[in-house]
């Protein structure tokens, strides 16, 4: 244990004469490595600054009123997005239960009752690999199976559990994070009381967990609601339908809307105003939910 | 390292003096551990363990870090099983009937031995809801009897007084201390047969633990108890009968008076006088 403390011999290793001759280049690489970490951040900021002003300059003079709760139209001064919007509220109702019931279920499974071992790590590798496929395909998948096989046509049931796959991935991954997170002494002390697994869970896992998985769920349906190729390939109609009123009815949802919208503005020049307008409604409602989610995150972030 | 040699000599010198306790018969065994072995995969943490724990005594387990006592403990309750490379062979009869058999429910199992963990870990609930948990999943809903259970679970764990206007608040806002006598209310709410404490004051500071020491004094004319300690003075003070492990051997187990007074193993001795450990 004894460090040998003996400095008789005076030799030096770092000569002092040859550091103050670095010490320039040294500082000035440190702030060049700080200039391009600044630029790198500001770049994207700047694009998004950009992207914002555009269009808001575009369609913040469209929107009113009408524009919100009118129907579609032809003629761009009388069209109005209450339709996709409702088609967006609709959608929102069939993916938030489906996503929680799939994806806690999945978290709750894979985290409290699965074995740990090959089976579980397949099963893992996998809900990560589905998280990383293209939206498309999602849509190919409901196409074929809820809108042909199960014959449901376009229908907002089908929207909704094409894109209740395509998000479950999040729910999952953010569920499992959340129960993971749950400290084991809480669990050891229910057990230890003769709790079964499914007491303990819904007494002292869940209710421990409920924020990070509300998170979770709210960021899943802020991407689900700005997805567009899934349904486009669903095949939602582009114009004119009457107002969603149950998930068996037809529908359109904003992101689409701006798609039809923009693609349309090479015949009539008013269709970019109202794509610009239905983006800022979009991002607005998805700020709302983003916002909702950071908020029950910090609110109920460790309590114990 | 010479690591080997030492563990090797030790084996050999247990095998040697190993000595089998003798049971008085009118003392009531409540655990009979018979040739028990664990694993942690492929480490070996318990080796042969045989030990008796007694009725309405208070079983002290000692030993320095590592040495198994506390994997032995989880044992009694199968609370180790939560670890899923743990293996083990043997026997741990309660009260008569193997609880390593499949058959024996562990749900069961825990309803009659009660556990109060090294850290204070009451749920982030009111104190009421703490100590009515148990009683609630072992199916009671009547508000009265909850209420009796409740505040006779408090009484017991000594801090009825302390918390009986406050109990809608939620548990985190007592002390440590607190905490620790709340999770022993907690677990008398269960009405156990046998109280399994593992370091239950290390979290706590001098005049806390003084206080759950006087509890346990008082809850053993009651229940069984056995508790792991790293604290020999505490063993010393407060249990019945001491064993002491050592590489995840019994290497001594008596009366308290005797292996603090008069060890019959050197290693004991060695130990309980700061030799080692």
């Amino acid at each position: 244990m004894n460090i040998s403390t003996d400095t008789s011999t005076n030799t030096k290793y770092i000569n002092q004469d040859v550091v103050e001759k670095r010490m320039n280049t040294r500082l000035l690489k440190n702030k060049i490595a700080k200039g391009i970490f600044f630029a790198s951040t500001m770049f994207g900021l700047v694009v998004l600054a950009i992207l914002i002003f555009r269009v808001f300059s575009q369609g913040i003079s469209w929107i009113n009123l009408d524009f919100l709760t009118g129907r579609l139209s032809n003629n761009p001064d009388r069209a109005g997005i209450m339709g996709a919007i409702l088609g967006t509220l609709w959608l929102m109702v069939v993916v938030a239960p489906v996503t929680m019931l799939l994806g806690v279920g999945t978290a709750i499974y894979l985290e409290t009752y699965a074995k740990k071992g090959r089976v579980h790590s397949f099963i893992q590798a996998n809900i990560s690999n589905l998280a990383g496929v293209p939206s498309i395909v999602f849509g190919i998948l409901g196409l074929t199976i809820f809108v042909r096989a199960l014959d449901l046509g376009g229908v907002v049931l089908a929207g909704g559990l094409t894109m209740a796959l395509l998000v479950l991935p999040i729910v999952v991954v953010a569920s499992q994070e959340a129960i993971r997170a749950v400290p084991n002494h809480l669990s050891e002390a229910s057990y230890g009381m003769g709790a079964t697994k499914w007491q303990t869970i819904k007494n002292v896992i869940l209710p421990a967990a409920l924020p990070g998985i509300l998170t979770g769920a709210i960021l899943s349906l802020s991407r689900a609601i700005g997805e567009t190729a899934p349904l486009v390939v669903i095949g939602i109609p582009a114009l004119l339908i009457p107002f969603p009123g149950s998930i068996m009815d037809r529908f359109t949802i904003l992101p689409v809307q701006i798609y039809y919208w923009t693609i349309d503005a090479a015949l009539v020049a008013e269709y970019a105003n109202l794509a610009a307008a239905t983006i800022i409604v979009l991002l607005i409602v998805l700020f709302i939910l983003n916002s909702t989610a950071i908020i029950i995150r910090n609110k109920f972030q460790q309590r114990y | 390292m010479g690591m080997l040699t030492a563990k090797e000599k030790v084996k050999v010198e247990l095998q040697s003096e190993s000595k089998v306790e003798t049971v008085p018969a009118r003392d009531k065994i409540v655990y009979d551990t018979k040739n028990l072995n664990l694993w942690y995969g492929k480490d070996h943490a318990l080796k042969n363990i045989n030990l008796s724990v007694y009725e309405k005594e208070v079983t002290a387990i000692i030993g320095p870090s590592g040495c198994g006592k506390s994997t032995y403990i989880k044992t009694l309750n199968r609370m180790v099983q939560l670890i899923p490379i743990v293996k083990i062979s043997g026997d741990i009869e309660y009260r008569g009937r193997n609880i390593l058999d499949k058959a024996y429910k562990v749900e069961d199992l825990r309803t009659r031995v009660g556990m109060v963990f090294q850290k204070p870990n009451p749920f982030p609930k009111s104190i009421y809801d703490n100590v009515a948990y148990g009683p609630r999943i072992h199916g009671i809903r009547n508000k009265k009897v909850l209420d009796e259970i409740v505040e006779k679970s408090l009484r017991g764990a000594a801090i009825w007084d302390e918390v009986k206007d406050r109990l809608t608040e939620n548990a985190y806002g007592l002390s440590g201390g607190q905490q620790q006598r709340l999770c022993i209310a907690r677990c008398l709410a269960i009405e156990p047969d046998v109280i399994l404490m593992d370091e239950p004051t290390s979290a706590l500071d001098p005049k806390s633990t003084l206080k759950v020491e006087e509890l346990i004094q008082e809850l053993k004319k009651n229940y069984s108890i056995v508790i792991v300690t790293h604290n020999m003075q505490q063993a010393a003070r407060i249990s019945d009968r001491t064993a002491f492990f050592l590489n995840g051997e019994v290497v001594e187990y008596d009366k308290t008076d005797t292996i603090f007074s008069n060890p019959s193993d050197k290693r004991t001795e060695d130990y309980i006088t700061g030799r080692f450990g």
